[in-house]
């Protein structure tokens, strides 16, 4: 067999997968992708590992451990993301794969839906509960704030802190925005809380951690969960004021308070000096004038009760003359008593009565009694006898009535009975004996008919004008056929 | 100046502030008897002398946290205007 001749170069293997690389890795060389995150993996050496799809197609990605530390945002699997890099070939595996060198997540909506998801995460594990919060402090000693040390937030706080009341502020620099920023404001946050009390460098009684207004993508450092984990865990009261008032960040539910801004984390943050000033000088005015007034009362009371105190010559002249009053009131007395005590005897003596007056006067109440009893068996006499005649009076009349009520009551009652009588002879047998009928009885007087014929058997018939014996004849008559009398006993037909 | 007592020493502006006011309201309801009104008021004076000096110590000083290459945390003023 012989092979037709062919002008087309032979490669070897190596030598087109090379041509390859070349080719794709200087026509690829700058691109920008838009895709899913899937299979996302970080390997133990930094680097990230993961391949970016979309409804048609899957593209494997590499990103490595340098630009991963710098990518400002965390990869997850399901992110829609726009990753930037270059193509390469890895010839040993005829595989081809994306290098990202920078990568952001596509779109507002779905950095919306992530925030929402992490916040729901979060909120679940309790970091944002209001029993963690810890109260802010009255008056902080040291402040410490987190915060880009250009700009004008931190200039912001410090004129405010300046106006309300000045305090030893310590600012922790940090990048806001951008690569690393989560990172390092994570990092700020656990540093304040790491200084030990008394230390070379005061620890902070307050912190702040502060960024001024921008898209969401500029405040998204304060929306990662580093972050808000230094937070929740700072145990040093921490204010967050993130953005504008509108802008609200993930930090703003894990820390114990959020401003709108950054000025107003730092009207938060301390009193104002000198209203306090104010306020202990009232306190110590009064406090001065209270004493004061205390103490003039005081000697007023003193001074008014001095004034009150008796003269001691007049009380023993005033206890003299009451002495000399009662001596005389004294002597006068009993004889006083004596003479009253005359006095009512005979009055006592003026009153008594006689016997005789007594007597007298008892048989005058005698008398009126004796007269009232006659007087009222008198009028119970006359009472009863009324009584007694009037019924006497309904007793006659009573009697008068008796007699002929008797008699008609006896002909009612006659008269009732002779009807009955004729009702019972209109509907006797007698009557109608009367108009030709007969009565057969047998012997014991009991009322007979045909079948109870037997010859010879003791009949009698009854007729209006008497009872006739008869003997009922031998067999029985044909009807229609009358018998021959035998000529001694009547026949019955 | 007398030391202050450690017990209002080691108190905060709040609450010092807020004994200072109930010592006042005690003294001015005039309820309280001569020796205990004048030991109130003695306290009262420390307290507000503390109050003042918690209110004195108002520099504004701002220094700025810088990391040693180990670590170490130093601060040193800043000067941010």
């Amino acid at each position: 067999m012989t092979q037709p001749a062919t002008n087309v170069p032979e490669f070897s293997v190596g030598e087109l997968s090379n041509a390859l690389k070349r080719t794709v890795e200087d026509t690829f060389q700058f691109v920008r992708v838009r895709g899913e995150i899937s299979g996302f993996k970080r390997h133990s050496s930094g680097h990230l590992y993961f391949a970016l799809k979309d409804a048609e197609a899957v593209l494997d990605a590499v990103c490595w451990r340098g630009q991963a530390q710098r990518l400002g945002m965390s990869p997850e699997d399901g992110m829609e993301v726009v990753a930037t890099g270059r193509l390469t070939t890895y010839p040993g595996r005829s595989k081809y794969q994306m290098v990202v060198e920078r990568m952001e997540l596509a779109g507002q909506g779905a950095l919306l839906k992530l925030l929402e998801d992490r916040k729901r995460k979060l909120a679940a594990e309790g970091l944002f509960d209001a029993a963690r919060k810890r109260p802010i402090p009255f008056l902080p000693a040291v402040i410490g704030v987190v915060t880009s040390p250009t700009g004008a937030v931190i200039r912001d706080i410090l004129h405010r802190l300046a106006d309300r009341f000045p305090r030893r502020v310590l600012l922790w620099p940090v990048a806001v925005q951008g690569e690393g920023a989560a990172a390092q404001v994570a990092a700020a946050i656990a540093g304040f809380n790491a200084l030990e009390p008394g230390g070379a460098v005061p620890r902070p009684d307050l912190l702040i951690v502060a960024r001024g207004g921008g898209s969401v993508e500029d405040l998204w450092a304060f929306n990662e969960e580093v972050v808000v984990r230094a937070a929740a865990a700072s145990a040093i009261p921490l204010i967050s004021a993130v953005g504008h008032e509108t802008d609200t960040t993930l930090i703003d539910y894990a820390s114990d308070l959020r401003a709108p801004t950054p000025t107003a984390a730092a009207e938060k943050a301390v009193p104002v000096r000198a209203e306090l000033m104010a306020a202990v000088a009232d306190c110590g005015a009064r406090l001065a004038g209270a004493l004061l007034r205390g103490i003039e009362d005081r000697r007023a009371r003193v001074q008014h009760l001095a004034r009150a105190l008796p003269n001691p010559r007049r009380t023993i002249e005033e206890c003299a003359q009451r002495l000399d009053d009662r001596g005389e009131r004294l002597d006068n007395a009993l004889p006083a008593l004596l003479e009253r005590q005359a006095a009512r005897l005979e009055a006592s003596a003026a009153r008594l009565k006689h016997p005789r007056e007594v007597l007298s006067d008892a048989n005058h109440r005698l008398a009126a009694i004796a007269t009232r009893l006659d007087h009222a068996v008198k009028t119970a006499l006359a009472a009863e006898t009324g009584r007694i005649d009037k019924a006497r009076l309904r007793l006659d009349q009573a009697s008068g009535r008796l007699a002929p009520a008797m008699a008609r009551d006896l002909a009612d009652r006659a008269r009732i009975l002779d009807q009955a009588g004729k009702l019972l002879d209109s509907v006797s047998y007698r009557k109608v004996l009367e108009r030709g009928y007969a009565v057969v009885r047998d012997a014991a007087g009991a009322v007979v008919s045909a079948a109870d014929a037997q010859a010879g058997a003791a009949w009698a018939v009854e007729f209006k004008d008497g009872r006739v014996e008869v003997a009922v004849g031998a067999g029985h008559p044909k009807p229609g056929r009358p018998r021959k009398e035998d000529g001694r006993q009547g026949s019955l037909l | 100046m007398a030391e202050l007592p450690p017990d209002i020493a080691g108190l905060s502006f709040e609450d010092a502030l807020a004994q200072l006011d109930a010592i006042v309201r005690q003294l001015e309801s005039g309820g309280t008897r001569l020796d205990d009104a004048i030991g109130a008021y003695e306290r009262g004076t420390l307290l507000k002398r503390h109050c003042e000096a918690k209110l004195k110590e108002a520099q504004a000083k701002v220094d700025r946290i810088v990391l040693g290459p180990d670590g170490a945390v130093s601060a040193e003023p800043a000067d941010i205007s």
